[in-house]
Formats: C-alpha cells, structure tokens, sequence
C-alpha cells in the first residue's frame, strides 16, 4: 500500500476544507486535501445561485465562482490534492501521527499519514424515513439537494409538478431553481410555525414566484403505485395533526429539504466524541475533537447558513492546527454550556487567552431577543438582536478583555443564553 | 419457445424450484411479471431463517420448515449470500408469557429443533444483553438465522441461470390456454411461453394464476407487514432475532438485527383486501416503536432510516398449499406461502420436483450441473490491504460510490452485469443507497453507472420498472 506523509490532511475538498489547507499550508506546513469527487468546491459547485462571499469576497458570487477563487488558491499554492478518493477510516494514531486509509479509482488504496487532521466532509440531508412520511414508495420522491445535483450539474429534471417538503434554504432555492427550469411548484410544506430557511430566500425564492408556504402543515400521506400522483397535506393545530381538514396535492416529484446533519459517520469510527444535540463532534476552544490533533470545522462541526462563515471558521481550524504542529496550544480549557433557549454553541470550551469565537442557534422565534454571556452567573456580555429564529445562526464573539473580568472564579462556566 | 417447465413468478419459492429442477434434464422458463426478480413479498421480508418451534408439525408449512433450515449452511457454501445463525429468542415479561414459551419449547423438541433452551432471566440477559431488564425469562434457539432475502433470491436464480433455466421478465400473464400436451402461456405483452407443466409460484397473485389456468378456486388474502430499518450506528443492535411471546392482546413487534449490519422493528399483520398497497401508516409507525421499545429500550426513532411494508400471501386457514391440481392438467400448485416460507424455500423446492416426479416428468439429472455461483467482490467485507491488492486487479473497485455501505463502482457494474439494471436492482444486489442517506449522494452516480453500462438512456433507467422512471426531461 502506497504511504503518503503530511504534517496536516484536511478530509474534503469543500468550503472548510479548502480554507483550512490554505491555512495550514501558508504557515510552511504541508497540508494534502482528500476529496472524493472529482473537483475541488463541494456542494458549492451545484449552487449556481448567487449571494456567496459577500463577506469573503465583498461581492455576489455563485457557488462555483466562489468555489472557483478558493480551488485557484488551492492549486497556486503548494496544497496536494487527491481527487476522486475516499477516506474510508482514520485508523488509531501511530504515536503522534494519524493514518488516513484512501481508496481510489486513481490511485488505489494509499494511506495518508499526518501529525494532524482536519476533518471537513461537510453535511447530509435528512431524507423521508428520518422523518417517517407515510405512504407509499413510489418513484419521484428524492432530497431537495439530489434534485439541485441533477438539475444543475447533470442537466436533468426528475419531474414536473413539484411539491417540497420542508422549507429548508436548499428546498427554497430549488423552488425557484424548478420554476426557472418550466416546472410548476405547487407548494412548499413546513411543519413549523415559521420557515427554517432564511428569510431572504422566503422573499427571492417564493413570494417571488407566488409559491404559497404552508406554516404549521405536515405531509401526511404519499400517494401513487409507480410514481408519486399526489400528497396528503394536513394543517397541524396546537402541535397536532388537524385530520379534517387535511387536503390533497396533486404532483409527480416530492423534494425533501427536512434538515441536514453534520456527516460524522467517520468521525464517529473514528472514537471521536460527538455532541448529540447538533451530530458535530465536540471541540474545545481550538476547534480540536476530542482526539488529539484532530480538528473539525465547516458544516461537519455544525450547519451553518453562509459559506463565508464556513470560510472563516476554517480558517481558525487551519491556523489552530499550525498552532498544534508547532506545539503552541497551551491555553487551559473550561466549558460551555447551552442556557435558555439556546440549541448548541459551538465550540464547547473556551481559553482566557484568546478571542472567543462562539457560534449558536436558538430554539425560538424572537423579536428585540438578548444574547447574554455569562461565566458563573457573572454578566459578561449582552448582545441585542433585532431577531432570532432557529434557521439563522447567531455568532458572538469576547475579547480578551471582556473575559479577564471573571479569571478569579473558581471552575469557570461560560453559559450563552437567548432571553 | 418451448419448455418443459415454467415457473410463474420469482420469488423465493419460485426460485427455489427453478434452481432445484436445474439439476435435471428438463428446459425451465422462470417467469416474473416485474423488472427484476425477488421484487414481490420476497423483498419486503424479515429476512429471518426460523427456528420451526412456532408451529407444530402437523402443518406442511412446519414440516418444510425444520427441513429448510437444515439446508441453508450447504446452500450458503454453494452461492455465497448473506446469512448467518445468529439465533432466534422469544422473551417473557409476564407469568403468562412463560407459559406460552413452555409449550414453544415442547413444541420445538417435539419438530426437532436443534439446541432449544428455556431461559431464565439470567441467562436471556446474557444471550441478550439489549433486553429490557425487566424481562423474567425466555427460549433460545440458537439455529435460527438471519438472512439477506433479496440477495438469497437473486443468488438462486443466477445458479438456476446458471445451470440452463431461462428467465423472462415483465411477463405479466394474462391468458393461459391449453393446447394438446402443454400450456400456451400468453403476456399482456411480448411472445407466449409454451410448457408441459406448469408451477404456480405466484405469490400475492396465485390465486389469479390459478383462475387462469381454470385450476382450483381459492382466495389470497394480504396480509400487510410495516417494517423500519435502523441505521447501524444504533445503539440496539441486538445479537438475536426477538421475538416476543405470541398473545391475544398484541400480535407483537420484532426486533431483528440483519446480517449487514443494520437491524429492523416490525412487522405489523393486517389483512387488506388491495394487493398493491405497501404503503405504511403513522399509527402503525408509533404503536411498533411502542412496543419494541418495551422489549430493547435503547431502540429509537431517530435512528430510522427507511420504512417499507410487505404483503404476505396468506390463505385461509394459514398452512401453504403445495400440491397437484385436481382440475388443471400437470399444474402445480405453491400457494399461501406465507412465512416461514423464506426458511422453508429449500424444501419447497424439493417437495415440488417430488409432485414433478408424481406427474411422470422425467427427471434425469444433468451431468454438468454447478451448484456454485461466482462470488462477488464486496469491499466492505475486506481489510485494507485486500482492498488494495483488490484495487490493483481492478480499479473500478477504489472508486466508493456510495459511502454509507462502502459500495464501489466495480460492485455496481458487475450488478448490471448480473442482469439488475434498475436502481433498486442495484440497490438490492449491492446495498447502494441502502443506508442512512438513502441515495441522496450516490443515486446520480448509479444512473451513470446504469446508463453506461447498459446503453440505457436517463430517461429510461427506473426506480423498479416501467412507469418508475426517475427523470423526466433534461434542460
């Protein structure tokens, strides 16, 4: 079996992966990217929309132009990249070193071994069973990402009347995305009292098109033998499913944008503790999992809703795994905890010593909300938000300075709360 | 084209006959109304090799049972599927249960089952230790099994294939008529099949076989079975098959680990009259996780994956019906086969070349009949220094396409090469799109691969079938 020796490998070649490498590899170190599709970008390249890097880059890009600027980087830089190779285990350390087991088509089975890792696989979808829609299980029915895959990179339309289930951001984009294409969106139904996409694209990608939203709604029946005819819609009232009133839709393709979840399958052979409320492995301050030297960043962490926040948070794994390499990362641990209202913060430790990047999502819809950050009931901070709701990704971030107020107490606990 | 036999439907009794007859001198068409074989009841199945203690033997369904079982460790030796005897349990919560698993047990000596044991809770917790602990005892029958039922299916038929039986699929019948020494067998679509004898294999629709035919009059009932499979990461995966004790109250739930790894909860058993209705039900959904939750605690709704349901071919009175037609010449009839008819295909298939024999077919056996089938290439089940050496012989094995079961491109082409061009040929033949993300990343590369490989063009590859193509039009 061919060796190959690195000081960092980055597993995929997405949006995280690639930032991190770059990272990595302008510190003098050599960073390997291993990606199992054929080009560098991720789901980026199937996002032809645009309203990518208007933080990164300061202008509207689309998903490949923003993935185009990052693989540029990547291959002016001196970054190795196996294309068209699986990681298929991060085998126990040797030592201090980690071995990668690759398979390809390419260049067969390679084991990558390096001081440290950054994981980077990105997300998947939710699909039908992880939400049990009953029914039948006939053709025609396929996750709103499968669907933005074939359409936008193969050319092909899996159906013509369309209804999508979940108002996820990729549901909405590609409500607009069939429309465009001469299809007829019917309907997007969305269980919750409020959409789970974001707001701008409530705006461009339905009310745009008069595409009604059904709030409070649930499918609850799939019909047809050989291809889906119709779904069964019910309107939930007070959490429960209204039965009477349940009516029907008529289509030939249902797309499911229910959710993703971080893709850990490999973190988790891996012996890497995951956190079980959002399926990212846990991380301390430096974004480090639980194995030493092995760090995690982009939507593998947690999901996160723009790509220039996976660029950024990237960037601080990249630089955190230079800081390992070069046995900088000293600083003592302590935790974080989720409080009222709060989903999960990411990351859950924080140091004394730097700036603390922390990233949540909140569990309610709220106008005028407070983001308070408190160390063992002491108030370190209050942030004012115009608006929460669990589809948009809150970020907050503590100086140094603002931390040195509580370095006296006894077992600090950082507690981020949504009053 | 004539035959000397033809067997309508390819389900696992079907294909246990076509591969059993494919030891003697005779020319067999294997007839199937759907894309694919196994694409009927034998695919929504427990995939479960039973024990032969739940029914006695004054049933013919017990009888061929205990013997099916016997045979499937020579079977597996010979084609290479998926199977393992992991055991099968039957756990007590109540006095009464323990009751009920006394007769079991006098039933299961009585048949013969090998290796039957009554439990106490100690012991069931240590054949089990997923078990609520609030169990009080239980039976363990360490030769029942698990199987892959599909991959069982499609492995007999490619011996059957193998050994000279002809297979004709999307071969709907609708006519049978009877000329002077055979059957001329008319599709809705496509050329006759003309046979001497006839076995009717036909599942589900039996009965409507046996109307055309003009042979006996009888009535399938459907008996639907909702299934959930649970991701492999789940932390229930039992070591057992359990069951729990058959009661008044609640036909009950089992909770099944499956030889690849992941594990099922189901079935429920109701009796519908539509015999195409597999679709599931969220009442059904609850009351199973309901009850499995009662018999292994850790098990979970959020570890679903995907759920599917199954028709049983039931007849009244629950046995099969396996015999010579009184009123249509050199017909056979398999009929009602029912569970355990997994575990007793085997011995279907031999009982029938002995009613074949009864109606004076010569059976000569053939000198160059192979029992053994080519293995496939799985990477999954290889280290990864296999994998390498694997690798090196051919590249097509390094590319993995679908990465939540570790299926490669080279799996895939040689499923086409067997003759599984739908996806869920493909899907069934090498787990592709088979575990937690349920095709959302691989689904595009497997029409690729099912394009190339067969000519087809997109708008011709199908979920199972005409009627389930997957994509309409291009840009």
């Amino acid at each position: 079996m061919k060796e190959y020796f690195f000081d960092c490998a980055v597993i995929g070649g997405g949006a995280a992966g690639m930032a991190a490498a770059l990272e990595v590899e302008k510190s003098g170190f050599r960073a390997v990217i291993v990606e199992r599709e054929n080009t560098l970008g991720g789901i980026l390249l199937q996002c032809i929309h645009n309203g990518f890097g208007l933080h990164e880059f300061k202008e509207e890009l689309s998903g490949p132009e923003y993935a185009g600027n990052f693989s540029e980087m990547i291959y002016a830089s001196g970054v190795k990249v196996f294309l068209e190779s699986t990681v298929m285990e991060i085998g126990e350390a040797q030592g201090k070193i980690h071995e990668l087991y690759c398979y390809s088509a390419v260049y067969g089975v390679f084991t990558v071994k390096a001081k440290s890792v950054i994981l980077a696989m990105g997300c998947r979808e939710r699909n039908r069973g992880n939400i049990g829609i009953p029914g039948t299980r006939p053709a025609g029915i396929m996750t709103a990402g499968l669907a933005q895959r074939l359409v936008n990179i193969d050319g092909y339309i899996p159906g013509k009347e369309i209804v999508i289930v979940g108002s996820g951001d990729i549901g909405l984009i590609m409500a607009r995305r069939m429309t465009w294409s001469g299809c007829k969106v019917h309907a997007v139904i969305e269980i919750q009292p409020y959409p789970s996409g974001i707001t701008r694209n409530i705006v461009q990608c339905l009310e745009d098109f008069s595409i009604p939203l059904y709030l409070s709604h649930i499918v609850s029946s799939i019909n047809g033998k050989d291809r889906i005819e119709s779904v069964d819609v019910t309107p939930l009232r007070d959490g429960i499913a209204d039965e009477e009133k349940t009516f029907r839709i008529g289509c030939d393709t249902l797309l499911l944008s229910v959710g993703l979840v971080p893709e850990n399958e490999l973190s988790r052979k891996a012996g890497i503790r995951l956190n079980p409320q959002g399926s990212g492995p846990f991380v301390d301050s430096y974004l480090m999992t639980s194995r030493d030297g092995i760090f995690a960043c982009g939507n593998v962490l947690h999901v996160h809703d723009l790509v220039d926040f996976v660029t950024k948070e990237s960037r601080t794994a990249g630089a955190n795994a230079v800081k390992y390499l070069k046995s900088a990362l000293s600083a003592r641990q302590y935790k974080v905890v989720s409080g009222s209202n709060v989903r999960y913060v990411v990351p859950q430790k924080f140091n004394f010593e730097d700036v603390s990047q922390f990233y949540l999502r909140s569990m309610i819809v709220k106008n005028d909300a407070q983001i308070e950050v408190k160390i063992n009931n002491h108030l370190i901070k209050s942030v004012k938000q115009n608006h929460v709701q669990p589809s948009e990704m809150i970020s907050v971030s503590l100086k140094k300075e603002e931390l040195a107020k509580v370095t006296s107490v006894n077992d600090p606990e950082l507690e981020i709360s949504i009053i | 084209m004539k035959y000397d036999v033809a067997i309508i439907g390819a389900g696992v009794s079907g294909a246990a006959v076509a591969r059993t007859l494919s030891r003697y001198n005779l020319k067999i068409a294997l007839i199937d109304k759907e894309a694919d074989v196994s694409f009927g009841t034998s695919k929504a199945n427990s995939g479960i090799i039973h024990a032969g203690f739940h029914t006695g033997r004054k049933y013919l369904k017990s009888r061929l049972e205990i013997q099916g079982n016997l045979m499937f460790d020579e079977l597996q030796r010979e084609l290479g599927f998926p199977f393992r005897r992991c055991g099968v349990i039957v756990v007590a919560f109540e006095e009464e249960d323990l009751r009920h698993v006394q007769d079991l047990y006098r039933q299961g000596v009585d048949n013969g089952v090998i290796g039957i044991e009554i439990c106490s809770r100690e012991r069931i917790l240590a054949v089990e230790p997923k078990l609520n602990p609030d169990v009080i005892g239980g039976l363990h029958a360490p030769n029942g099994g698990i199987i892959e039922p599909y991959r069982f299916v499609f492995s007999l038929v490619e011996s059957a294939r193998k050994n000279g039986v002809e297979l004709h699929l999307n071969f709907r019948v609708k006519e049978a008529v009877r000329k002077s020494g055979y059957y001329e067998i008319i599709p809705e679509r496509g050329q006759p099949v003309e046979a001497a004898y006839v076995i009717n294999a036909a599942g589900i629709f039996a009965d409507e076989i046996s109307r055309i035919f003009r042979a006996e009059s009888f009535k399938i009932i459907p008996r639907k079975g909702e299934e959930y499979l649970l991701d492999r990461m789940s932390p229930a995966f039992p070591n057992k098959v359990i069951f729990p004790v058959p009661s008044a109250r609640s036909k009950g739930t089992l909770v099944i680990p499956t030889v690849e790894g992941t594990m099922m909860v189901g079935p429920t058993a109701v009796e519908i009259d539509d015999k195409e209705d597999t679709s599931t039900s969220s009442e059904n959904l609850h009351m199973i996780f309901d009850f499995a939750r009662r018999i292994v605690p850790s098990i979970s709704q959020k570890d679903i994956i995907t759920s599917f349901a199954g028709l049983r071919p039931a007849l009244e009175g629950g046995d099969f019906y396996i015999d010579i037609s009184e009123k249509a010449e050199n017909f056979i009839q398999v009929a009602g086969i029912q569970s355990p008819g997994l575990t007793a295909a085997p011995a279907i298939g031999e009982y029938v070349k002995d009613l074949l024999k009864k109606l004076d077919c010569k059976l000569t056996e053939k000198k160059e009949y192979d029992p053994f089938i080519e293995k496939v290439i799985q990477m999954r089940d290889h280290t990864h220094f296999e994998s390498d050496e694997i690798v090196r012989g051919n590249a097509v094995y390094g590319n993995i396409v679908c990465r939540c079961e570790k299926v490669s491109e080279g799996e895939i082409i040689e499923a086409v090469k067997r003759g599984h061009t739908t996806l869920d040929g493909v899907k069934f033949f090498t787990r592709t799109g088979m575990g937690r993300c349920q095709g959302g990343f691989c689904t595009y590369k497997a029409i690729r691969i099912i394009m190339r490989e067969t000519g087809l063009t997109f708008d011709q590859v199908t979920k199972r079938g005409e009627g389930t193509e997957i994509l309409k039009s291009h840009l």
